[in-house]
C-alpha cells in the first residue's frame, strides 16, 4: 500500500521518519460530542502528523474504507455515548475482514476499565479517558505507527 | 473598525465610555503598600486570569467602577434592567425549581427514575433521550445498535411517551426536554401523551430545548440543514403561541457551547446572539415580540471559576433586557426578564477521585444561585463515568436543598450585588458579549458566522488552549494534574443492559403490528406536502403522525427527503 520505494538492507529506518504518521480520527458512532476529538486533532497536528478527521456521523464502513483509501497509518476513534463495545468492534471487524493489517486502531472516550481489556483483545489499544495527558497518547499513537510501519515495509 | 450602523457596535462604544480610565488611589496602593510589600516577603505574582481571558487584579475598589453603577446599570430587583434578579422578592417568594436531568434505558427505566425523584422533593421533571432519539433514528436502526437508552431514554415512537408518563400528572408537573433537531415531533408526542390523559393542552406546562444554532455551534445533533430545522422550529412558536400559553416553546442553550470548550464569556456570546436570532425569526414570522419572546428561557452553565460565573449570569440578565428594550422595542416587562436554568458542568467533573466531584458541584450550584437562576441541576459525582446511579443522583439533590435550607444564601436577593470585583467583573463580561456581537453582526449573523464554521472554530481553539494550560500545570485540575493518586478503586457505575435495546426492539415490533398503516401512509404523506409549502404550518401534521403512531425516523425521513441533510463545515 505505500509507495514502492527500493531499499538497500539495514536502511530502512529512515524511512520511517521522514514521512510525517497519518492518523484518521473519526467518531464511528452517533455523538456530536467533538470536544476531545477537535483538541487531539489539533495536538497530533502540531505534534508534526498528518491528520485526516472523518467529520461528524461517520459509519463504521466509511470509516474502514477512508483509512484505506488514505493509506493511514492509525485510526484514532473517540466516543463519549458509551457505544465503543458495538462501534468501535465493528471497525475493528471489519478491518479484519478486509484483511488489514497494517493499520493501528486506538481508541479513546469514556471508556470504563472494565471494557478496556475487551478493546485490547479487539486490537484496540489506548482506550484514555478524559484528563490523559496528550503526551502520553502522542507516545502511544508513535509507538503503534512504529509496529504498522514495520509491518509495512516486511508486506513489501 | 466598528459599523456606526450596527446597534451592537453602538453599544460597545457606550459601554467603553462608561469605564474609568485612571485609578490613581490604586496604583499610589500599588507602589507604596503592594509592592514594597511584595519584595519584602519575596512574593512574585503570577499570572491571575479567568476562563474569559480577562486578567484578574488583586484588589478591586470604587475607583473601578463607573459613576452612575446603581442607577444605570443595575437597577432593583424586579426592575430594568434586571441585573439583580427577574422577581421582586427572588427565592424568598419562591425557591428555584429543583429540575434534575434523567432518562435513561428503556421507557420504563425512566418512569421509575423520574417517580423516584419526586419521592425524593424534586419539583419538576427534566428528560434525557439517547442519541438515536435525537438523531431521529428507531431503535431498530442498525446506526442505533448499541446505542439504545445510553444517554437519555429511547422514544422511538408515541407508545415510548405514554409509558415514561405512565402515573404521572401532566396537570401538576412541569416537563423540560432535551431534545433539538426532533423538538416538533417530541412536542407533538408530549401534547398527545396529554391528549389521552385528558388534560387539555393549553395546560400543558414545560419546556422544549429546540435551540437549533446551538446544536450546529456545539452539541452537533442535527438531521437537516439548519434553515429547515429553523423553519420547523418557526412552525412550533407559532403553534405554541396560540395553543400553548404554558409551555416554553425554545430553551437558548449556551450549557452545550460550554462544554465543547468555550469560555464563559463566549458562552454568554454566543448564547445571547443565538436568542436574538429567535426574536428576529418571530418577528419576521409575524408574531409581535411582546407575545412570543417571554416564551424564550435560558440555560447556562455553572462552571468552577465561581464568581466568573455568577457575573456571567448577572451581565445575560442586562444585556437581554437591554437589547429587547432598545433595538426591538418590547414595551412589557415581562419580554424583557431573562429567565433561566443551570446545570452545572460536566467538564469539570473528574473520574480521577470522583468523590471530589460533589464538592465542584457544590461551588458550582452556588455560583447558579447567588446568579439568579430559576431551576437547577446539580452533576452527580460519577456522571465523569456513565449516567448517575440512584446513590450519586440523590446526593446531587440533597446537594441543592441543603444550599436552599442550610446555608441562608437565599435569605437576601443578589447578595454579591454592590461588590466591587462582581460590579466590575459583570461590566466587563458584557463588553465581552458586546464585541462578540459586533463580531457577528458584521459577519451577516450568527446563522452565517455558524455557517462559515467561525463560531465553531472559536470555541475549538479556547478549548485547546485550556488543555495546554493544564498540560503545562497552568491550570489545575485537583487529581488529573495535581494531587494525582496511584491506584484508584473504579466507580460502582450505572450499566445499561442489552435487556433495554431487547425490549425497544420488541415493543417498536408490537407497534408496528397494531397500528393502522393506512393512517401512518396518509399522515406521512400529508406532512410531505406541509413540509413542501414554506406558509404552511407543520405542527398539525406532525402531531397527526405521531398519534398514528409513526415512528421518530419515519417522520424525520420525511423531512430528509424534503430537506435533505447537513455536512458541517471543516472546523480542524
Amino acid at each position: 500500500m505505500s509507495e514502492g520505494k527500493s531499499l538497500e538492507p539495514g536502511k530502512n529506518q529512515s524511512l520511517f521518519n521522514e514521512r510525517p504518521i497519518k492518523i484518521l480520527l473519526a467518531k464511528p458512532g452517533i455523538d456530536g460530542h467533538d470536544r476531545g476529538i477537535l483538541v487531539l486533532a489539533k495536538a497530533f497536528r502540531d505534534a508534526g502528523m498528518e491528520v485526516i478527521y472523518a467529520g461528524l456521523l461517520p459509519t463504521p464502513e466509511q470509516v474502514v474504507d477512508t483509512a484505506i483509501n488514505e493509506d493511514v497509518d492509525v485510526v484514532a476513534l473517540s466516543l463519549l455515548n458509551g457505544a465503543h463495545m458495538t462501534v468501535f468492534k465493528k471497525v475493528a471487524d471489519l478491518m479484519r475482514e478486509k484483511g488489514v493489517k497494517d493499520i493501528a486502531i486506538v481508541g479513546g472516550g469514556t471508556i470504563p476499565d472494565a471494557d478496556k481489556p475487551k478493546l485490547e483483545r479487539m486490537g484496540i489499544s489506548g482506550n484514555y479517558g478524559p484528563g490523559t495527558q496528550i503526551s502520553v497518547i502522542i507516545d502511544h499513537i508513535r509507538k503503534r505507527a512504529e509496529e504498522v510501519r514495520k509491518l509495512k515495509s516486511a508486506g513489501q | 473598525m466598528s459599523d456606526p450602523q450596527n446597534y451592537y457596535s453602538r453599544k460597545l462604544e457606550e459601554i467603553r465610555h462608561t469605564i474609568p480610565k485612571s485609578n490613581e488611589d490604586y496604583e499610589r496602593w500599588k507602589s507604596t503598600t503592594l509592592d514594597p510589600w511584595n519584595s519584602k516577603t519575596n512574593y512574585v505574582d503570577g499570572e491571575h486570569t479567568n476562563s474569559s481571558g480577562i486578567p484578574i487584579k488583586e484588589f478591586y475598589s470604587s475607583a473601578d467602577l463607573p459613576q452612575d453603577l446603581e442607577k444605570n446599570l443595575l437597577g432593583y430587583p424586579g426592575e430594568f434592567p434586571f441585573t439583580r434578579g427577574v422577581y421582586p422578592n427572588m427565592y424568598r417568594g419562591r425557591l428555584w425549581t429543583m429540575r434534575m436531568f434523567s432518562g435513561f434505558g428503556t421507557p420504563e427505566d425512566t418512569n421509575r427514575r423520574l417517580k423516584y425523584l419526586i419521592k425524593h422533593g424534586e419539583s419538576g421533571l427534566s428528560i434525557a433521550f439517547d442519541m438515536p432519539t435525537l438523531y431521529g433514528f428507531d431503535c431498530d436502526n442498525p446506526r442505533s445498535d448499541g446505542e439504545i437508552g445510553k444517554c437519555g431514554v429511547n422514544v422511538t415512537s408515541l407508545k415510548d411517551m405514554e409509558i415514561i408518563f405512565k402515573g404521572i400528572d401532566l396537570s401538576k408537573v412541569s416537563t423540560s426536554m432535551t431534545i433539538n433537531a426532533p423538538a416538533a415531533i417530541l412536542t407533538a408526542m408530549y401534547i398527545a401523551v396529554g391528549k389521552k390523559k385528558k388534560i387539555p393542552v393549553s395546560d400543558l406546562a414545560g419546556t422544549v430545548q429546540a435551540d437549533i444554532l446551538k446544536e450546529y455551534i456545539a452539541q452537533k445533533e442535527w438531521i437537516y440543514p439548519p434553515e429547515a430545522h429553523l423553519r420547523l422550529i418557526r412552525d412550533m412558536m407559532t403553534y405554541c403561541t396560540e395553543n400553548m400559553p404554558k409551555w416554553n416553546y425554545i430553551s437558548i442553550s449556551g450549557y452545550h457551547i460550554r462544554e465543547a470548550g468555550s469560555s464563559a464569556a463566549q458562552e454568554l456570546a454566543f448564547t445571547l446572539a443565538d436568542g436574538f436570532y429567535y426574536v428576529d425569526m418571530g418577528i419576521k414570522a409575524g408574531l409581535a415580540v411582546d407575545d412570543f419572546a417571554p416564551r424564550l428561557s435560558f440555560f447556562f452553565n455553572s462552571s468552577i471559576n465561581f464568581f466568573e460565573e455568577i457575573a456571567k449570569m448577572r451581565a445575560a440578565r442586562r444585556i437581554w433586557a437591554t437589547v429587547l428594550k432598545e433595538k426591538y422595542g418590547a414595551k412589557k416587562s415581562r419580554t424583557l426578564l431573562l429567565r433561566f436554568h443551570t446545570q452545572t458542568s460536566g467538564y469539570t467533573l473528574t473520574w480521577q477521585q470522583p468523590l471530589n466531584n460533589i464538592i465542584r458541584t457544590t461551588i458550582e450550584a452556588m455560583a447558579a444561585v447567588l446568579g439568579g437562576t430559576q431551576s437547577l441541576h446539580t452533576n452527580s459525582y460519577d456522571e465523569a463515568w456513565a449516567l448517575p446511579s440512584e446513590d450519586a443522583v440523590k446526593i446531587a439533590l440533597r446537594t441543592q436543598q441543603i444550599i436552599a435550607e442550610e446555608t441562608g444564601i437565599p435569605d437576601v436577593i443578589d447578595p454579591l450585588g454592590g461588590s466591587y470585583y462582581m460590579e466590575w467583573l459583570t461590566n466587563r463580561m458584557e463588553e465581552e458579549a458586546y464585541r462578540y456581537f459586533d463580531e457577528i453582526e458584521k459577519m451577516g449573523g450568527i446563522l452565517e458566522a455558524v455557517k462559515a464554521g467561525y463560531i465553531q472554530k472559536e470555541i475549538a481553539a479556547t478549548s485547546y488552549r485550556r488543555q495546554i494550560r493544564l498540560e503545562e500545570g497552568k491550570e489545575v485540575m485537583v487529581g488529573v494534574n495535581k494531587y494525582t493518586e496511584k491506584e484508584e478503586q473504579p466507580l460502582n457505575i450505572l450499566k445499561i443492559s442489552k435487556a433495554a435495546q431487547k425490549q425497544q426492539l420488541d415493543r417498536i415490533k408490537a407497534v408496528r403490528k397494531s397500528r393502522d398503516e393506512n393512517d401512518v401512509r396518509n399522515a406521512l404523506d400529508q406532512l410531505e406536502e406541509a413540509m413542501r409549502k414554506d406558509d404552511v404550518n407543520t405542527m398539525p401534521y406532525i402531531l397527526k403522525a405521531v398519534e398514528a403512531y409513526a415512528t421518530i425516523e419515519e417522520i424525520s425521513n420525511v423531512g430528509r427527503k424534503v430537506f435533505g441533510t447537513w455536512k458541517e463545515p471543516v472546523i480542524v
